[in-house]
């Protein structure tokens, strides 16, 4: 029987209350969000935190909202609401198609996004959505609140840009025109992680790709921007041709592991194969003609 | 710590660890061993009860994090020597072999006909996809819980 090693346990009652507190308590303090990534590690004593700061209680984090620049998701939306929201569906479909596959209905009733982003698994599949969107989130610690990009979220596997007595507090994602976005995954078996995933957006204007987002899910030690098959398609008009060409380089520039998922030579196929379709989708989304 | 959690609509304080996980608050500290534990990954779902009406896996929550929600384990269902329809279902459809994953199967049943009381069988195979069972190939659990949303229907229709 796997029970965490011990610790203490407090309940966090509002945002600057966790901080302080994480604070306090210094490097042996975690927060706890919805604990489905996080007790899983303790059982296996991949994580011995001293201290839990639980923050299930702070409602103010829990909501998506609309303003005219961007939707703004609360850290500690769930899974379930993600999925349901026909806010987040109609502005970027890639969030539905993600949460249909995220983990099975039951651990989506409270696994939240902030502890998906902030675990800085590869393998989340809302850490490639967020990064395909160039997602902004915010961070608040002591001296207030600060914004970083997707692109400079991710500093190493299981590591982000959130201080140890920080927390993040909210997603934003920009609303921009000719909108278009998809999420690909292959995985061995329902509830699973992904074998290898790939989330797209395409902006486009006037029948061009003005710009896009490709980011790489369990295919590398984090979440990998596609960066070069982005500048391959900036300006040029869609076509099944440039979707298979930003394919092969995202086969290129993915770096996975070999795993019991898969070998590396089938991930690698896979980053191709999945970047080509979740553009084809993207790109028919943002042409109002959904295709699959 | 001293938790007060509602199980099945009474109020249990028990003085605990915090590491305890809900699992094993209901079975060991509580006594209600129903509900039952079958791994360590979070994948099988036979730990499955619900929080506030929502399904959750009891081996991946903190018994602490349950205070001030309501928790109901397998033993709520039968009512006055009344079986719930989900129960009826499972035993009509022959809808387990041994047994084991059924608390989680029966929970998860009742919560997804609470809020969706005429699902298709896709929504029911999705529904219980975080759920493993060994033994009847998922068919007759299947069958089991649309023969209880059925029941459920007609019932409605008399009353
Ligand atoms: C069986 C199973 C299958 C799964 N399958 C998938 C899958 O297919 N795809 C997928 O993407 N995920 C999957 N998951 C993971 C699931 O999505 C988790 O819910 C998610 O990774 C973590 O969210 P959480 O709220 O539970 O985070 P927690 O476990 O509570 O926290 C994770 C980490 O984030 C930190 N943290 C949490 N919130 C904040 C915050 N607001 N600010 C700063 N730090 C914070 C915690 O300190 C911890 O280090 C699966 C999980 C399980 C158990
Ligand atoms: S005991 Fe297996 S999922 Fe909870
Ligand atoms: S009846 Fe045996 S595991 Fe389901």
């Amino acid at each position: 029987m796997q029970t965490p090693a011990p610790f203490e346990y407090e309940r966090a009652s509002s945002v600057d209350g966790a901080i302080a507190s994480l604070q306090e308590h210094g490097a042996e303090a975690r927060l706890i969000a919805g604990g489905h990534s996080l007790l899983p590690m303790m059982k296996l004593r991949l994580a011995t935190p001293a201290f839990l700061i639980d923050i299930n209680d702070l409602d103010e984090l829990s909501y998506i909202e609309e303003d005219t620049a961007e939707v703004r998701i609360g850290a500690l939306t769930r899974h379930a609401e993600l999925l349901e929201s026909d806010l987040l569906a109609g502005h970027f479909p890639v969030f539905r198609d993600a949460e249909q596959v995220i983990a099975d209905p039951v651990v989506r009733n409270r696994g939240t996004i902030g502890g998906s982003l902030c675990q800085a698994d590869a393998a989340e599949d809302l850490s490639a959505v967020c990064a395909a969107l160039k997602a902004n989130v915010v961070i608040k610690g002591l001296d207030g609140e600060r914004t970083v990009n997707m692109d400079g979220f991710y500093i190493g596997p299981f590591t982000t840009a959130v201080g140890a007595d920080e927390i993040l507090t909210e997603i934003r994602l920009p609303l921009r025109q000719g909108a278009g976005s998809a999420h690909e995954k292959v995985e061995r078996r329902a509830g699973d992680f992904a074998i290898a995933a790939v989330s797209a957006a395409v902006w486009l204007q006037g029948g061009t790709i003005a710009d896009a987002g490709i980011a790489l899910g369990a295919l590398g030690p984090t979440t990998i921007m596609a960066t070069r098959a982005e500048e391959l398609l900036r300006g040029k008009a869609p076509s099944e041709e440039l979707f298979a060409q930003a394919g092969e380089i995202a086969k290129e520039d993915c770096s996975p592991l070999p795993d019991g998922r898969g070998p590396v030579d089938y991930k690698r196929h896979l980053a191709s194969v999945l970047t080509a379709r979740a553009l084809r989708r993207a790109t028919a989304r943002a042409l109002h003609q959904e295709a699959n | 710590m001293e938790v007060t959690i509602t199980i099945n609509g009474e109020q249990v304080s028990r003085d605990v660890e915090p590491r305890q996980l809900l699992v094993h608050f209901i079975r060991e500290t509580v006594g209600l061993t129903g509900t039952h534990w079958g791994c360590d990954t979070s994948n099988c779902g036979a730990c499955v009860v619900l929080m506030d009406g929502l399904p959750i896996k009891s081996c991946t929550t903190l018994a602490a994090m349950c205070v001030g929600h309501e928790i109901r384990t397998v033993e709520s269902l039968e009512r006055s020597g009344n079986l719930d329809p989900v129960q009826l279902g499972f035993h009509e459809k022959h809808g387990l072999h041994c047994g084991f994953c059924t608390p989680g199967m029966l929970m998860t049943a009742r919560a997804l006909l609470d809020h969706t009381p005429n699902p298709t069988e896709q929504e029911i195979r999705t529904a219980i996809s975080g759920q493993i069972c060994r033994c009847t190939g998922y068919q007759n659990i299947v069958s089991a819980i649309r023969w209880a949303a059925e029941h459920e229907a007609a019932t409605r229709q008399e009353a």
